[in-house]
């Protein structure tokens, strides 16, 4: 066993962090989107359009029921082989629509148990002073179900952050990219991806913090 | 003035409602009672289509809806013109006490805020709660809430209030706070329409007391009538259990 070099890792820890902001900016775009979808997918559920009900649906199932990988090499590779149009989407792209996708099918989920879990009453008073269905939605029942549903998505965009990780195998330099890139001239692989372990491990720690105090002041609501 | 003509609900196969017809007078304060199951509560949200009615026709001031072809502007407009106090208050968890009566008046009504917030603020003082204008529902008692659910009703300047039952829900230290101020909204000659079992409080307040049983309603009279000379033998059959 040969020791750690150390000063290698060092010196790498400020050419992974200069890829940290790649990192955020396809989990944040894939967090902000996935979330308006996942809203949208879940108020569908609810109402229960006809015929759309059924899209929805399977929508969902399909995209928590085959792994992120997959979903990703499917549409960067597979889809512009059927959809020419599709060969422009770069890597960056490709995997924050694939995040999108993915995530949008889970958050629906929770936040449509959020929404039907706001007691009946609230919606029957809503109705009653004449709101339109979608008044109701907007300004009673999903900021309360975003509330509840909250904790459970931030849980989400730890997820996505590491998720993003994935982009590598669409040959985008992000983290993973950088780190195999730089080993490959060192040949020190442990360090390399030490490195990145830790970056990953920080910055969900950091997440996790924010996390926690989200959920004290969230229970903390709506009481006074 | 409203108005409602063969008024039919059933679930499933089972009527509910059995063709109901009702003409409440303006200012008139109309008390349901019945044992349970009779489509009492189911009446009520029929008349603001919570409980989508199969058949009939309601009208209530200007607004006539027939439930065979209601369209959604048809009844959103019925709803405009009633107010409707839940027995579990039903208030907008993530409002203040003062925003909850504002709402309809902002968003709904289209008032100016500024305007919405005097008279939700004047409401609150008239329910005796205007330190409880910033309140969260959760910091409010039983009462204290139900008191709030009646001053958005009563902020509405609806046509019709109706009253589902609004003091079952509550411990018993409560009622007398919130039939106060039912009492006080009725002297102002407020249409209301109210089910209830508390027959003292029907007695008093009632113009004309409805007895409702298998989705009809058997008998109508003034409370001397229905509660001093009963005809219909269900209903002499209902008062004898409920009085004891
Ligand atoms: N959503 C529903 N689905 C099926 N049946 C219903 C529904 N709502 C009410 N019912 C039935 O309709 C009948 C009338 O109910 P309703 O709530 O109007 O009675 P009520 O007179 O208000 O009784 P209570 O005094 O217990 O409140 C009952 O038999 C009830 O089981
Ligand atoms: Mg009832």
């Amino acid at each position: 066993m040969r020791a750690l070099d150390l000063d290698y890792m060092l010196g790498l820890v400020p050419v992974i962090l200069g890829y940290v902001p790649l990192t955020l900016f396809m989990a944040g775009a894939g967090m902000v989107l996935a979330l308006i979808l996942g809203a949208l997918l879940a108020v569908e559920r609810v109402a229960k359009v006809p015929v759309l009900d059924w899209f929805v649906v399977l929508f969902i199932s399909f995209f928590r029921g085959t792994p992120l990988l997959v979903q990703l090499f499917l549409f960067y590779f597979g889809l512009p082989q059927i959809l020419p149009s599709l060969t422009q989407i770069d890597g960056v792209t490709a995997a924050i629509m694939g995040l999108t996708l993915h995530f949008s099918a889970y958050m629906a989920e929770s936040i449509r148990a959020a929404i039907v879990g706001v007691d009946r009453s609230q919606w029957e008073a809503a109705q009653s002073i004449g709101m339109t269905q979608g008044q109701m939605m907007w300004r009673i029942i999903l900021p309360q179900a975003a509330r509840v549903a909250a904790p459970t998505l931030v849980n989400y965009f730890i997820d996505m952050i590491k998720g993003t990780s994935l982009a590598f195998t669409l040959g985008v330099t992000e983290m993973m990219g950088a780190a195999q890139k730089e080993a490959a001239g060192s040949f020190l692989y442990f360090e390399a991806f030490l490195v990145v372990a830790i970056i990953y491990w920080v910055i969900v720690e950091i997440l996790s913090q924010g996390q926690k105090r989200l959920e004290t002041h969230l229970n903390k609501a709506f009481v006074r | 003035m409203i108005r409602v003509r063969g008024l039919t609900k059933h679930f499933g196969a089972a009527p509910v409602l059995d063709g109901i017809d009702l003409d409440i007078a303006d200012g008139e304060r109309v008390v349901i009672i019945g044992p349970s199951g009779t489509g009492k509560s189911t009446l009520l949200r029929c008349l603001n289509f919570l409980d989508v009615p199969q058949a009939g026709v309601i009208t209530i001031g200007d607004v006539t809806v027939d439930a065979a072809h209601a369209r959604k502007a048809d009844i959103l407009a019925l709803r405009r013109c009633t107010g409707m106090v839940f027995q579990n208050y039903g208030l907008f968890a993530n409002k203040t006490a003062k925003e909850n009566i504002m709402e309809a008046l902002t968003t709904v009504q289209k008032h100016p805020r500024a305007e919405a917030e005097q008279r939700a603020l004047a409401v609150l003082a008239e329910t005796g709660l205007a330190d409880k204008a910033d309140s969260f529902p959760a910091a409010l008692s039983g009462g204290q809430q139900q008191r709030v659910g009646i001053g958005r009703a009563m902020a509405l300047g609806a046509e019709l209030l109706l009253f589902d039952e609004p003091t079952s829900a509550l411990d018993p230290e409560w009622v007398g706070e919130v039939l106060d101020l039912m009492r006080a909204v009725a002297e102002r000659r407020q249409t209301m329409l109210i089910v209830t079992h508390e027959m003292q409080f029907a007695r008093e307040i009632a113009d004309r007391v409805l007895f409702m049983e298998g989705g009809k309603i058997v008998e109508s009279g003034p409370p001397s009538q229905i509660f001093g000379a009963p005809q219909d033998a269900r209903l002499r059959k209902f008062l004898q259990r409920v009085e004891g």
